[in-house]
């Protein structure tokens, strides 16, 4: 700065200063954004940690014996001792029973509305499944006590008891009688069906609609019909971007709360069976967290929360890794 | 619109130059090749929108047809509507007729996989499927009920010879087509096409995403393939028609923004005595 | 034609080519039907609790507190307002972070710290909100010894935060860069700039991802079982009275209506749904009118703005 050659009259030094002052504010605004960012990436450090400190004494007590699998597992509040294997058979029984079959629902309308609804139909049917996936947890609870228990997964069930619960191994799994409420693991598993619907179609969709023209078109070119260049070139084409879809509906799966707490009859009962109440890792802690009394009762919840957070944390991460992929491999293709 | 029976009922067509009376020795010359596709009166809608207005020409049979022009003049949707990949474009529709071996693929009803088999297609950029050399040969013949590997196994290497790929990749069939070079990609696209034995090869400006020496590989190929194929090319590469096609057909905007037939004929009048000025001015580079 | 071999492939390709027709048409009716499977639901949850809900929504389940259970009337005044209170409180929790991360990731998409943002973002998304609940409840209700509203407004920060900040990201990568070099090269620092050029030209997206990241916290109940709690007597007005009769500063209220437990609407609606009264699981349906009316009306008016705005940049 030359200042000092010529004197700044009193307006000059008021802009310099009053300039001066605004770009100090970038430091600040820079500090603040980042500061944000730090905040963000913790936050999950932070979820993870708080809820491995505050589990520590249950992990000592129980060791690994509290995850293992046992046929007569204790979860004893008076006696403080805590097993969690029902509800992880819980959560996995049902959040299986759910992928595998919104898995083919979720792929055929990801293919319809990428692939073959007329376009004016593709907004408004992707609008739809948005909405669906909307609706609040709670909403679909009281749907499914009052409407779709009674009205679907009861007779269900009892169709199930007497055709597949008569078969040999397999038949353990839909051993009767489901309750006449029809709470039951199955009712979880067909609710968490509904929701994890949308999630997965629509990312199925969106990997769909990422596949380049031109692989569509070499199969067309050969004479194949959509089906074939379908199952034969897309799918194969998009298949880890699927793959993301189905881990990321599996995601939801696993932590989704209300809803199943509705309708899974909460009970820790040793059976196996889909027709039996039960209860999940998720609604478990809803069911008892508030009322847990004993260090040792809510910690053993907390623990169950932790491992929840873990798994669902490697799930979304492989889910993402897997989209991920699919966006940077689709190469930037010019139309002629 | 001509119907069908109208159609066969015609003696069989000869190459007519559309808009352009043919010379008197150029059309003898002309009679005597058997016509493959009969193109007339050939319009292409992209909605109200019309992209190609009344194109007539006939493609001969086993020659090499080059399709030129000023790029957005419709080159790649004329070619497109040759085995209906037009089809795919939302909107798009097609009038007049394209007759291939006296039917008329445009009729109602006609259904488009046959035709497809028929008439192959390669395109401007490679686009192998993200499998192994092998299954992206053998892909067509799948689709067509090709199941013993003893076949399949012919068909590809065939196929492969006919492309002038086999040499170089007979070792290493199992491996992805992805990982090829640009040009050897585009020669296994024309043998995935090759494959499903198709009697006419559409290519759309098969090199212009390639170095020299690829393209040339590729010229070469179209050369070797015409006796066996008839083979149509879009180029917008005035030296690789001169090069590599029998016959040329220049096409123009109009004032509507339609693509119009100018002037169709023998590559080397095309070249070398335009009858239009515009086709003259553009042969010569003062346009497009 | 010359190869006799390949004819002879083609005569059986015509015999399977029936059966490939077949496959073709039956299986893209298929996908058709899953597509109308998958909406069965959305349209039997939508018109069964609108006919159950609009039979049992009375003034009186906006305006009066909840009377004991058994008895005739009363209302959800107290989840209504502990709704509004927890999706204010947590719109201001998330929206200052969620708004300068989302600046900085866009900006500095590919530095540690930028894939940092965008990663955890996508992460964060996919965490249950039980889960949340339970770092809440570690994080505030043991650290302040009682559940509060408080506990819950910030629960439910941490659930819309990736939705502000993916919303948020996206559309400020959308505003042209020489709209903000534009200001810059006038001198405008960089603060102002982004607070008042680039935000503004994004601002109709970011008002639809903040409302939409709103419509999903107001529908959320598991991280709230054990942060907010519940409160059927909590009301604005008599806390604000009571307050103001032992001389509290309008502060001193403020911090007590965020430090008690509140009631919300999809926490009342749970509550209720397992109670043995008829009377409550009635207005457990009319809850459930009004929370899904809402969050339905955010996601339809939310989209339509931006098929709008985008509609009216194409043209």
């Amino acid at each position: 700065m030359k200042a000092q050659t010529v004197p700044p009259n009193t307006m000059q030094r008021l802009r310099r200063n009053i300039g001066k002052a605004l770009h100090h504010g970038d430091r600040i605004w820079q500090w603040l954004t980042i500061g944000a960012g730090i905040g963000v990436a913790l936050l999950l450090l932070g979820i993870g940690w708080m809820l491995w400190r505050d589990s520590a004494d249950a992990r000592s007590a129980f060791g690994l014996g509290f995850l293992a699998p046992t046929a007569d597992a204790s979860w004893n509040p008076v006696l403080d001792k805590f097993e969690a294997w029902p509800f992880i058979y819980g959560t996995l029984i049902t959040s299986a029973v759910a992928l595998l079959l919104a898995i083919p629902i979720s792929v055929g309308i990801g293919i319809f509305l990428a692939e073959l609804c007329p376009s004016w139909l593709r907004l408004p049917l992707g609008w739809m499944l948005e909405l669906l996936a909307a609706i609040p947890s709670v909403v679909f609870g009281l749907w499914g006590i009052f409407v779709f228990l009674p009205e679907v997964v009861e007779p269900l069930g009892t169709f199930l008891a007497g055709t597949l619960g008569l078969l040999p191994g397999i038949g353990a799994l839909f051993a009767g009688p489901i309750p006449a409420s029809g709470a039951s693991r199955l009712a979880a598993a067909l609710i968490l069906t509904i929701m994890i619907v949308p999630t997965i179609s629509a990312v199925t969709r969106d990997v769909f609609l990422a596949i380049p023209r031109s692989q569509r078109e070499a199969a067309y070119a050969l004479g194949a019909t959509e089906w074939e260049t379908i199952s034969q070139v897309l799918v194969p084409y998009g298949l880890s971007g699927v793959l993301g879809a189905v881990i990321l509906g599996l995601g939801r799966a696993l932590g989704e709360t209300m809803a199943v707490t509705m309708v899974i009859g909460n009970s820790i009962g040793g059976a196996v069976s889909l027709l039996r109440p039960g209860y999940t890792m998720s609604s478990i802690i809803a069911n008892e967290f508030a009322e847990a009394v004993s260090r040792l009762h809510s910690q053993a919840l907390i623990e169950i929360g932790f491992l929840l957070f873990i798994v669902t944390l490697l799930v979304n991460m492989a889910a993402r890794f897997l989209v991920w992929r699919v966006a940077r491999r689709t190469p930037q293709e010019g139309r002629a | 619109m001509l119907t069908l029976a109208n159609d066969l009922s015609r003696p069989l067509p000869m190459v007519r130059t559309g808009a352009v009376p043919a010379k008197e020795e150029e059309a003898a010359e002309i009679q005597t090749l058997p016509v493959k596709i009969d193109i007339r009166g050939l319009s292409i809608f992209y909605g109200k929108f019309r992209a190609i207005a009344e194109v007539t020409m006939a493609i001969p049979a086993h020659q090499v047809t080059a399709i030129i022009g000023p790029s957005g003049c419709g080159k790649s949707t004329l070619l497109r509507a040759l085995n209906r990949m037009t089809d795919l474009t939302p909107g798009a529709h097609a009038e007049g007729d394209v007759i291939l071996d006296g039917e008329n693929i445009l009729g109602p009803g006609v259904d488009v996989v046959p035709i497809r088999q028929r008439v192959g297609m390669v395109f401007q950029r490679p686009n192998p499927f993200p499998k192994s050399i092998y299954d992206n040969v053998a892909y067509g013949p799948r689709l067509y009920g090709v199941r013993k590997r003893v076949e399949l196994d012919g068909i590809v290497e065939r196929s492969l010879k006919q492309a002038a790929l086999w040499d170089e990749v007979k070792d290493k069939l199992q491996q992805s087509g992805m990982a090829l070079s640009g040009g050897q990609q585009q020669r296994l696209c024309i043998a995935r096409a090759l494959a499903v034995e198709p009697s006419v090869i559409l290519m759309d400006e098969p090199a212009s995403a390639l170095d020299p020496i690829a393209t040339l590989k590729i010229e070469d190929l179209m050369q070797q393939l015409k006796s066996e194929y008839t083979m149509v090319i879009v180029t917008h590469n005035m030296q690789q028609a001169a090069r590599v096609a029998d016959y040329t057909a220049f096409l123009m905007i109009d004032g509507e923004r339609a693509g119009r037939l100018i002037e169709y004929g023998p590559t080397s009048r095309i070249f070398t005595k335009p009858e239009k000025k515009e086709t003259e001015d553009y042969v010569t580079g003062r346009f497009g | 034609m010359t190869n006799t071999a390949s004819s002879t492939h083609f005569i059986r390709a015509r015999r399977g080519y029936t059966r490939r027709r077949t496959a073709n048409a039956v299986m893209l009716v298929l996908t058709g039907l899953t597509t109308a499977l998958a909406l069965i639901p959305l349209f039997w949850i939508i018109g069964y609790v609108v006919y159950q809900g609009g039979q049992y929504l009375t003034p009186a389940f906006f305006t009066e507190l909840p009377t004991p259970p058994g008895t005739e009337g009363g209302g959800v005044w107290n989840a209504i307002q502990g709704t509004i209170l927890l999706v204010i409180l947590a719109g201001l929790f998330a929206l200052p972070p969620g708004l300068l991360a989302a600046f900085y990731a866009a900006y500095y998409p590919n530095t540690p710290l930028g894939i940092a943002v965008r990663f955890s973002t996508d992460v964060l998304a996919g965490v249950p909100s039980i889960v949340i609940g339970l770092f809440l409840y570690a994080l505030v209700v043991v650290v302040q010894g009682h559940f509060s509203g408080l506990a819950g407004g910030i629960a439910l920060a941490i659930l819309m935060l990736p939705t502000i900040i993916r919303t948020t990201e996206e559309m400020l990568k959308l505003v042209p860069p020489s709209l903000r070099e534009a200001s810059l090269a006038l001198g405008a620092p960089e603060w102002k700039t982004s607070l008042q050029v680039v935000l503004p030209a994004a601002g109709n997206g970011l008002i639809t991802g903040f409302l939409l990241g709103l419509a999903r916290a107001s529908g959320e109940t598991a991280p709230l079982l054990f942060t907010a709690l519940g409160n059927e007597w909590f009301d604005f007005r008599s806390l604000i009275r009571s307050g103001l009769e032992s001389g509290m500063n309008p502060l001193e209220i403020l911090v007590r209506i965020i430090e008690q437990p509140v009631d919300s609407l999809p926490l009342t609606l749970w509550k209720y749904a397992q109670q043995p009264y008829p009377e409550r699981i009635h207005q457990a349906w009319a809850a459930a009118l009004v929370l899904m009316a809402f969050v339905l009306a955010v996601n339809i008016f939310a989209r339509l703005w931006i098929l709008f705005r985008a509609r009216r940049m194409k043209g």
